[in-house]
């Protein structure tokens, strides 16, 4: 009988990298320096950015900025109709797009026969629509919604577009939300004589809010931050008052385009002030969305 | 707080939140809406911050380019177009066949200005021929030193005016002798302020656009004298005035609704705000003012549309 | 005894024909007419992608459109070749992918197989901060931070390059592919893990030779996705990669890539029924068209090459 001794050499580490040739070795050293080089170009371009950002927007984050109107002197320049736009936006898309997004996951999940067409194609119409780029949107807006319905570049048809471009993602985190909602729970309901409709709302539904939530407002985190869309429905240059649901508008990221553009050095500071603005609405939405996410996780 | 309460509450919040958008809000009479020509955008939109300081009414400025303004002004979108060009025969066309009255102002006088890279310390003057093998359609200068000998082997990046641009085309009519036609390789843009950021970023670069975007960035960009017949000349306000800095010093307009000057007050005041107070919105704005003769001759036309 | 149970009527042999509920067949109803919605919207990108894209086909030949090198389309001596807007979209996707995709399941291998619950569950949501940062600010940060920052270190770019685009653009796609990966990964039973181990193989081998082949669907898939994205992206490259459309590899040098040409011809507005108003849809629809594609490959090769496991 062979006795296969392993080497060990205490310089090394431990096993099991210590197995094998010793390239092995060497092999692993240098595979783990090229994950932590990936991690590294990931959180410190992220650093960076932030770090950046908020250097040079630091000055000029003041009250003008959050209450003050669009000026061509960077001086007396404010971003108060570019936020509250950004946030009507926001709660428009979320009224719009959460109950079409959970009755789309909900017809899909529990409703739909697979074996019928109608089903198939809807359903791989949800995920080629995932992929389309926002700017596609934008010019479905610019034709039906500004021109074909004749709204106009108003808020509402900003919204609409909007609520577009965020649907396939609230109608995929729905639907993985109601999926890991364990059959049982179904079947048990179904033996106490309940109907489908009843079984979705008591028990499917409640037990997956957590999941739609968090999808619904990563979702409306995205919304919130999109330019291009809206940028070919028309947010104007300049627009010195506060927006209505009817009227014209500009949004916070559209705000931050158009200052980026200005080369006076005041314009700057001030897009990177409103960066900085907008990064907060982001990041705090998306951290809303993790604690809902951890708090709420059932364990089934 | 239960998933159930969680969801009621943002509901609520979101519904209250559309709904001040909806009605409510300062709605101080109409808003008047202006769009067109980035060149003349920026002395509108000084125009329309004074105004509402003064009056209180909203004015929206919209800058799709001189070509993008009239369409939609013929489609009876806009109150007002700004134009750094007059207004072509298809246009018109296009707003009599849309019954679309009009008036056109000569508001505030630009001189189209070359600029180059501050460190660019070897090109001063350049003629019309010069500007004219550049910019020509199928040019294929490429480097400084075609432009002329005696100038150094750098290579020639040319930024400039897109087409919807009434910018563009006064200076294709100009240097090359027929609107629209230009050399097409270079990075167009209905935006001058990406031509600033082009041409201050790059030691070869050169392009070209209204005045007030030079005086506004003198400190990244420098401007080059033109020959266009009677010895070079700097562009500036007084260069433009007495007519010496020829051919690319040019008017601006803004042509009106007349059914805005009829339905609308604010239209009325805004114009004229902005004939009466032409010298100090053109300077604050980097514009090259109306004499008091041009003044008067446009408050003429202005008594006459709203009569 | 137990009392004798007295059955008064045993049950029928055939249960009573279900009847009707109206209020069940009105709630199918308004939630397919939900989902239809969907429907709906691709149809209506369709649409208005479409017919002005045919109008524009009858005045210029999809020939010249699809083969042609210069695109010069509102000029006065126009051309309509689109191959330099694809090339500069394809350029950047190429570049950004070039980062994205090896630091993606580098660190996708990292948070599957090598980080601990802990470190994962600080490191994750960072990265999804990361995604979640508005292309304006990023595109922001490569005209203002990553241009000079490259020119400094002696590349030579010009002001409006493709390179700070594509680095900027291949940064915000690692957490794209990373998280795709690394679902993919901890999908992997630990089996399969296992057993490697067993056999004497190092953590290295097990992941590169094991894990990986066996999430390869997903891996794949995030690939796919991450390059669609690449290519549909617009505020980056319409903010840093510039207005030039020219046939370039050179990641140094402006270029224009499609989604930046539609962005810029209609910022504002477009002049209906014009020519130019009608390149925007010529191009928007090879644009979606190339999306789409490149979706339907995703699906079929993640179909393809899926282990499933039990």
């Amino acid at each position: 009988m062979t006795v296969i001794e392993p080497r060990v050499e205490r310089d090394f580490e431990p096993a099991p990298e210590q197995f094998g040739r010793r390239s092995q070795a060497w092999k692993n050293r240098l595979f783990k320096t090229a994950m932590l080089f990936s991690m590294f170009v990931a959180f410190g371009t992220l650093a960076v950015l932030l770090v950046d950002t908020i250097v040079t927007g630091w000055p000029a984050l003041n009250s003008q900025l959050l209450t003050g109107l669009p000026s061509t002197l960077p001086e007396e320049a404010g971003g108060r109709p570019a936020i509250l736009a950004t946030l009507y936006l926001g709660a428009l898309v979320l009224l719009l797009s959460v109950p079409i997004g959970v009755l789309t996951a909900i017809y899909l999940e529990e409703y739909a026969d697979r074996t019928r067409w109608w089903n198939r194609l809807i359903e791989v119409n949800i995920q080629n629509l995932a992929a389309v780029p926002s700017i596609v949107y934008g010019i479905l807006g610019l034709a039906f919604i500004v021109r074909g319905i004749g709204v106009g570049r108003v808020v509402l048809a900003g919204g609409l577009i909007l609520t577009l471009v965020v649907l396939p993602t609230v109608v995929v985190a729905s639907r993985e939300a109601i999926r890991s909602v364990p059959d049982s729970i179904r079947q048990g309901a179904f033996a106490l004589g309940a109907t489908k409709w009843q079984v979705v709302w008591r028990q499917v539904l409640p037990a997956a809010i957590p999941g739609m939530a968090t999808g619904s407002i990563l979702a409306l985190s995205r919304a919130v931050g999109e330019t291009a869309p809206l940028i070919m429905v028309g947010a104007i240059t300049y627009v010195a008052f506060n927006p209505e649901l009817f009227g014209a508008y500009t949004a916070l990221p559209v705000q931050i385009y158009n200052w980026t553009r200005q080369p006076d050095p005041g314009f700057q500071t001030l897009a990177a002030a409103a960066a900085i603005v907008l990064l907060v609405i982001v990041l705090s939405m998306n951290s809303v969305a993790i604690f809902l996410r951890n708090r709420y996780r059932k364990q089934w | 707080m239960k998933p159930h309460r969680l969801i009621m509450f943002v509901s609520a919040a979101a519904l209250a939140l559309v709904s001040t958008a909806c009605g409510g809000g300062d709605d101080a009479g109409g808003v008047i809406s202006a769009d067109g020509s980035s060149t003349v955008g920026p002395f509108v939109t000084k125009a329309a911050e004074d105004f509402k300081a003064e009056q209180d009414v909203d004015v929206t400025v919209g800058i799709s380019g001189t070509g993008g303004g009239f369409e939609r002004f013929c489609a009876g979108e806009t109150d007002l177009s700004n134009a750094s060009r007059s207004i072509d025969e298809d246009e018109q066309a296009l707003c009599e066949e849309a019954g679309v009255e009009y008036v056109e102002f000569r508001v505030v006088t630009d001189a189209l200005t070359n600029v180059v890279n501050t460190e660019n310390d070897w090109a001063t003057c350049l003629t019309m021929d010069q500007l004219k093998a550049i910019w020509e359609p199928g040019s294929k200068v490429a480097n400084w030193n075609q432009v002329d000998p005696s100038f150094p082997d750098v290579p020639l990046k040319l930024y400039g005016a897109g087409t919807d641009s009434g910018t563009f085309d006064y200076f294709t009519d100009v240097i090359n002798g027929e609107e629209g036609a230009s050399r097409s390789d270079y990075s167009a843009t209905e935006d001058d302020n990406v031509t600033v950021q082009g041409v201050s970023g790059d030691r070869g670069a050169m392009g070209y656009f209204g005045f007030s975007y030079f005086e506004e960035n003198q400190d990244q960009l420098k401007a080059l004298e033109v020959d266009g017949g009677g010895g070079c000349a700097a562009p500036s306000i007084e260069t433009a005035q007495d007519d010496s800095y020829t051919p690319l010093s040019r008017p601006l307009f803004v042509y009106v609704k007349q059914s805005s000057f009829d339905e609308n007050e604010d239209v009325r005041n805004f114009v004229q705000f902005m004939l009466d107070n032409n010298e100090s919105i053109a300077t604050a704005a980097q514009f090259v003012p109306l004499s008091e003769d041009q003044v008067a001759e446009q408050l003429a036309t202005f008594e006459d549309a709203t009569a | 005894m137990p009392p004798a149970v007295v059955i008064e009527q045993p049950a029928p042999l055939a249960l009573p024909r279900k009847r009707v509920r109206w209020g069940e067949q009105f709630v199918h109803l308004i939630l397919f007419i939900a989902a239809a919605i969907s429907v709906l919207t691709t149809v209506g990108i369709v649409i208005s992608l479409l017919l002005p894209a045919l109008d524009f086909f009858r005045e210029v030949s999809p020939v010249e459109f699809f083969t042609g090198t210069t695109w010069a389309p509102l000029f006065l001596d126009a051309h309509f070749g689109v191959v330099p807007l694809v090339v500069g979209t394809f350029v950047i996707s190429f570049w950004s992918a070039l980062l994205a995709f090896p630091l993606g399941v580098g660190v996708a291998i990292y948070l599957s197989e090598y980080a601990n619950q802990r470190v994962a569950g600080v490191l994750k949501p960072i990265l999804e901060i990361l995604a979640a940062i508005p292309t304006v600010v990023l595109g922001y940060f490569a005209l203002t931070f990553v241009t000079p920052l490259l020119r400094d270190i002696g590349l030579d770019v010009e002001i409006f390059n493709a390179l700070s685009a594509s680095l900027v653009l291949g940064v915000l796609l690692i957490p794209t592919i990373a998280s795709l990966s690394e679902d993919a990964m901890a999908a992997v039973p630990r089996d399969l893990r296992d057993g490697g181990y067993a056999l004497g193989a190092d953590k290295l081998q097990v992941s590169t030779r094991i894990v990986v082949p066996a999430a390869i669907s997903g891996i794949i898939a995030a690939f796919v996705l991450g390059f669609s994205r690449a290519v549909g992206e617009t505020m980056i490259v319409l903010i840093a990669a510039g207005q030039l459309a020219q046939i370039t590899f050179d990641p140094r040098e402006t270029i224009e890539t499609m989604t930046a040409f539609i962005g810029a011809t209609g910022n504002g507005d477009v002049p209906t029924g014009s020519i130019e108003y009608k390149t925007i849809f010529a191009v928007g629809l090879t644009l979606f068209v190339i999306t789409l594609v490149m979706n339907l490959i995703s699906i079929r090769l993640v179909r393809k090459y899926r282990e499933v496991y039990e």
